[in-house]
């Protein structure tokens, strides 16, 4: 565990004084989705002066500025697109992207699919908190079904967008997903996502109750986050019952999503294979091959 | 490992001095010549041969080519290198510059050097992938939204193609501003002789870093070591934990949106940083203007046909001149005021319907007449159909 104890301690040594206060409403997740990062980099010793956090737009993408260390708040949807960049000018930094479901999945989808397809070095943490919260609660493209959005005001009638399941088929190293109500198992997540080379998405539900849970009967922010309780479950869980349950739980469980380490294995990443690719080039040069 | 410029292996892998190739390949070589180590590209014609032959040579030089996912990500991976510590370009035509347009405001308002060659071709939408013209010169001057300086370059030959890449390099390293280089087709896809300069007679620019102390650097105002607006730049890894972000920020980068005088202070440095130095960046080529009543005021491609009118007429003894804009963007407007002043018209061939026109118009300022000669289609002007517009009255 870490040498730091308490979070307050955490928060003085890796924030940023001159950005507070935050934007954040009551009851917003983001600050604890930044807490299980803040310990995972203290777990790990991350040189805080070889970490960039890279973001896009929307309140997610506002974490960087908070953080005390080089961040780059770019255009929305494009984090990982710029994050790419710089591992690849720089493969020594570690990058972190913070992002949010509608800047990951909506806008920014083709930039996460081919990263994670190519196995950039990164880790991506989104935050999913199913609205497009900074601009006053539009539909995003992780909401439940049924849910009331003001661009769908009579429920939304789309299915929602599973980004782990995305990501896992795509090959990434490295994906899960928690709620900001479990604790632990979120910091160890986060901890291998950094620690593992290639790419590395967490995906973090997590409350939005001024512009999703008010809509949506859970502006309460206890509801809120008993109703990740209620409509979670974890993956092994899950696959137990549809294998062995009863037909009442499988029909009980089938509609519950599933959280959990999604993908865990260890496929070179787009820098290790760069590097091989350049060290080739050079030993033929060495040898006078064909320049 | 970050990258290191090797001038010894940079010209092991161009090859020979003097070299008969294509425009789209000496705006590679003008790359690599400069020192860019990042090249983040999306195919598309008649740029693509720029990511061929990046993707070829750059990881010969040891720097990193990836071929983006379209020309948003490519455009916004360029300007993350940048921030990296790299010397960073990509290349694209009409539809993918359009694309771009909204990094490249970004790249505008967080001061990040990087180049963008845009092999023009012409629209609206996918118009004639495969036919040159001058689409985007007032794309690049006015694409993005809001208020900024654009710096674009404009090639007339392939020689120039190279040249005006390392050109780019610099002028986006000392002003830290995405800079263009506005080839046309014709230029990209053209074949001549290059002589690629010797390291000596090659001027290098990179972009002041950082160097004073963390607590006392503030990384968005002027310069705190140099008499410059442009200030000194903390890469990434440096250990300044630099906030870099595209909302109106203040001195030390923090977001201040809702002041308006926080608003136009960064946009007023950020723009005349540039405009400041107009005399400096002005890049004309002058020919017979000393006695010239009519003049070719042209660039890119279009400078050729002009050029060759204009001999036809000097033949005959008529008094025509050209001013060839090397650089376009910042307008070289004190040059058009004085020609303004001396002659009796001045003609812009251009291949689109009137852009560059639109300018000259506005600093000419009535004191002579100005006559757009547009050309659109992808066919160049034939220097006869030039100079039917220098027998006019």
């Amino acid at each position: 565990m870490p040498d730091i104890k308490t979070a307050d301690k955490l928060n003085k040594k890796y924030l940023r004084g001159d950005m507070w206060p935050t934007i954040f409403c009551n009851g917003c997740g983001h600050g604890v989705v930044l807490d299980y990062t803040f310990w995972a980099i203290e777990e790990l010793g991350l040189d805080m002066d070889k970490t960039v956090f890279v973001s896009g737009i929307g309140c997610s993408s506002r974490l960087p500025g908070y953080i005390n260390a080089d961040g780059l708040h770019t255009t929305h949807g494009r984090a990982i697109a710029f994050a790419t960049g710089i591992k690849a000018a720089n493969p020594d930094l570690n990058i972190i992207v913070f992002t949010g479901d509608g800047d990951c999945s909506g806008i920014g989808g083709n930039h996460l699919i081919h990263a994670a397809r190519r196995n950039i070095d990164m880790t991506v943490i989104m935050i999913n908190n199913f609205t497009y919260g900074m601009t006053g609660g539009q539909l995003s493209p992780t909401a439940p079904l049924g849910s009331i959005a003001t661009t769908a005001p009579y429920g939304n009638i789309e299915h929602p967008f599973d980004i782990c399941e995305l990501v896992k088929a795509l090959g990434a190293n490295y994906v899960a997903r928690w709620t900001v109500s479990h604790p632990y198992r979120p910091m160890k997540s986060v901890k291998a996502g950094l620690e593992k080379k290639g790419f590395s998405l967490i995906e973090f539900f997590s409350p939005c109750p001024t512009a999703y849970g008010r809509r949506n009967k859970l502006g309460d922010i206890k509801k809120h986050w008993k109703w990740y309780d209620d409509n979670t479950i974890l993956i092994e869980e899950y696959n137990k019952i549809m294998k062995y349950g009863s037909d009442e739980e499988k029909e009980k469980t089938k509609n519950k999503m599933q959280i959990g380490v999604f993908q865990d294995i260890e496929k070179p990443g787009f820098f290790e294979q760069y590097e091989k690719l350049l060290k080739g080039l050079q030993d033929k040069r060495g040898k006078g091959g064909k320049k | 490992m970050m990258y290191k410029r090797d001038p010894e292996l940079i010209r092991e892998v161009l090859g020979k001095k003097v070299q008969f190739i294509l425009g789209d390949i000496a705006c590679v070589y003008g790359g690599l010549l400069a020192g860019c180590s990042f090249f983040g590209g999306y195919p598309i014609t008649p740029a693509s041969e720029v990511a061929e032959g990046m993707a070829r040579r750059l990881p010969r030089v040891k720097g990193t080519y990836i071929q983006m996912e379209d020309e948003i990500g490519s455009i916004a991976a360029v300007i993350g290198a940048a921030w990296g510590g790299a010397k960073s370009m990509t290349a694209t035509s009409g539809p993918g510059f359009s694309l771009m347009m909204e990094n490249y405001g970004y790249a505008v308002m967080t001061e990040t050097p990087c180049v963008i060659v845009n092999i023009q071709r012409t629209g609206p939408s996918t118009g004639q992938p495969t036919l040159g013209a001058q689409g985007d010169m007032m794309q690049a001057r006015w694409g993005t939204h809001g208020d900024f300086e654009a710096i674009a370059l404009a090639p007339s030959t392939v020689q120039e193609c190279m040249d005006f890449t390392v050109e780019a390099f610099n002028l986006a390293e000392k002003y830290r501003n995405p800079v263009c280089v506005m080839a046309d087709g014709e230029m990209g896809h053209l074949r001549e002789r290059v002589v690629i300069p010797d390291e000596k007679d090659l001027k290098i620019i990179n972009r002041v870093p950082a160097t004073i102390d963390k607590d006392k650097f503030i990384p968005f105002t002027n310069s705190q070591t140099r008499n410059s607006k442009v200030p000194d730049f903390p890469t990434f890894g440096t250990g300044y934990h630099t906030y870099v972000t595209g909302l109106t920020h203040n001195e030390k980068g923090f977001p201040a949106t809702d002041k308006q005088p926080d608003h136009e202070k960064l946009v007023k440095r950020i723009t005349t940083k540039i405009t400041d130095d107009i005399d400096k960046l002005t890049n004309v080529e002058k020919l017979y203007l000393d006695d010239a009543k009519t003049v070719f005021v042209t660039y890119g491609a279009s400078a050729r046909p002009a050029e060759s009118a204009m001999e036809m007429a000097r033949a005959k003894g008529k008094k025509i001149g050209m001013l060839r804009l090397k650089l376009v963007w910042p307008f070289p407007f004190k040059e058009i005021q004085k020609l303004a002043s001396k002659v009796d018209k001045i003609i812009v061939p251009e291949m689109n319907l009137g852009q560059i026109v639109h300018p000259v118009r506005e600093y000419v300022e009535g004191q002579c007449k100005v006559v757009s000669a547009p050309k659109i289609g992808g066919e160049m002007h034939l220097p006869h159909e030039l100079y039917k517009y220098l027998e006019g009255k």
